[in-house]
């Protein structure tokens, strides 16, 4: 019976973690490399990591990260975070990346998910949704959340999967940051639209909130804060949604 | 002892690499190359394959040589070969993903898009699935029954004899998720992205 994931994510800036957890066996908390490895080792389903890196000039980070990640983790890695072109698919896929996550780039032109995926095959490419309520709806952002566009949510992932998107990454930005739990709405009305695998990102707080996740249809629930913060580890969670009869790898 | 993974330029594989530079540490050698010299001497061939039936068949095709050399290697030289996910499938006869395209015919077969039952199950198959080991296989050893594996596709192989089939996994119906004909091994999972389980796979197979 195929499980139900759960996927740590990672923000990373200038080739640091940010807002790292300090383990007592971690040398350097700020390495990304070691977290991922802590993550992996504890039962993480996949890995994921955002790169916030602003400036243009420190971008090329991701990919040493990327590459020293690969070489320690063996269960999948999912980057996403500033990808804009076919050649930093290829770059980020090569540094040993199994998926990028594309989310600007995809709105602006959603060719650029079409090539990929045709020219990578679907199962790397992720395209990643920031929507946040409005009227009775949901609309997308772009730039990290920070540009609005109009573009109703649930034609765009409707789009993506015509496109080639082999999963979405759906993060509420209403709930993201909040510890409220997901919205719930949102991952039911896409999951039951798309026949592509969901990932529900953003709110989570509790075990309880990861457990809503998987219930509302989606195929794996991404958190950052509550292991970032040492609040739970990844498998206190598995064992959580095991209990609750949520069919999980342990 | 020379362990080649097969580059014929076709998906990302990068990971493969990674995988099983860790399980050989500095005892085996492992290359990377489409050089036909390198693959004719070397001991055991991996053969990976990301994206399509049909651009994988194609990137093989598209080096002069290649497929020749790689059945000499397989059929009458007998060695080791193992094939992962795209790799695996093309040993069929035939594929239906985009068009329908002709395998290496090496164990007698087709690959399909998985039925999903009218979109009861989501398409491709991503995640950990159990695998259900329904014969003995070398590159099995001391993998337990119902392993959990990482899987990405969204086409299956299906073998015209079932004693080929050495593993499946449920997903909308019983997939073949391994098999093995004398010295060819393939899996649909990535044993490159199956953390210990998978790399103990890879152990089996370098230990062959």
């Amino acid at each position: 019976m195929l499980k139900n994931r759960i996927i740590p994510c990672l923000d990373v800036k200038n080739g640091r973690v940010v807002k790292g957890i300090n383990f007592v066996d971690l040398k350097d908390a700020g390495d990304p490399v070691e977290q991922a490895k802590i993550y992996s080792d504890g039962g993480a389903d996949e890995i994921c990591f955002l790169d916030i890196t602003a400036s243009n000039e420190n971008r090329d980070t991701i990919y040493e990260v990327v590459e020293k990640t690969s070489k320690k983790c063996f269960v999948p890695l999912t980057v996403g975070g500033g990808v804009r072109s076919i050649d930093d698919i290829n770059k980020l896929l090569n540094c040993g990346a199994d998926k990028v996550s594309i989310n600007t780039a995809a709105v602006q032109n959603s060719k650029v998910v079409e090539d990929s995926s045709r020219k990578f095959g679907s199962q790397c490419i992720v395209v990643a949704i920031d929507a946040k309520r409005k009227d009775d709806g949901w609309e997308i952002f772009t730039h990290g959340g920070r540009n609005p566009t109009g573009i109703n949510a649930l034609q765009f992932a409707s789009k993506m999967e015509k496109c080639g998107a082999g999963e979405l990454l759906v993060t509420s930005m209403d709930k993201d940051g909040t510890q409220s739990g997901y919205d719930i709405e949102l991952m039911q009305k896409i999951s039951s639209m798309v026949n592509i695998p969901v990932i529900a990102s953003g709110g989570v707080g509790t075990l309880e909130h990861l457990v809503d996740g998987i219930k509302s249809g989606a195929s794996a629930v991404l958190a950052a804060s509550i292991f970032h913060y040492g609040t739970y580890s990844v498998n206190e969670a598995k064992q959580y949604l095991a209990s609750k009869d949520i069919p999980v790898r342990i | 002892m020379d362990v080649t993974i097969v580059d014929y330029k076709s998906g990302n594989i990068s990971s493969v690499i990674n995988s099983f530079k860790e399980v050989a540490k500095d005892k085996v050698n492992i290359e990377v190359t489409s050089n036909l010299n390198k693959i004719k001497s070397s001991d055991k061939i991996v053969l990976p394959g990301q994206g399509s039936f049909k651009s994988c068949i194609d990137g093989l095709s598209s080096i002069n040589g290649l497929i020749d050399t790689l059945s000499e290697f397989a059929l009458n030289n007998k060695k080791p070969l193992l094939g992962i996910c795209v790799g695996l499938q093309m040993f069929a006869d035939v594929g239906y993903e985009e068009v329908e395209t002709k395998g290496l015919g090496w164990i007698s077969g087709k690959v399909s898009k998985i039925d999903n039952q009218n979109g009861k199950y989501k398409l491709p198959h991503i995640g950990w699935n159990q695998i259900n080991i329904v014969k003995n296989s070398k590159i099995f050893k001391d993998i337990e029954n119902k392993a959990h594996m990482y899987f990405v596709h969204s086409y299956e192989f299906i073998p015209n004899d079932n004693s080929v089939t050495t593993a499946t996994t449920d997903y909308a119906s019983n997939i073949v998720c391994a098999v093995e004909k004398e010295n060819i091994f393939g899996t649909q999972f990535h044993p490159e992205k199956s953390d210990k389980t998978g790399l103990k796979i890879i152990d089996n197979f370098i230990n062959l």
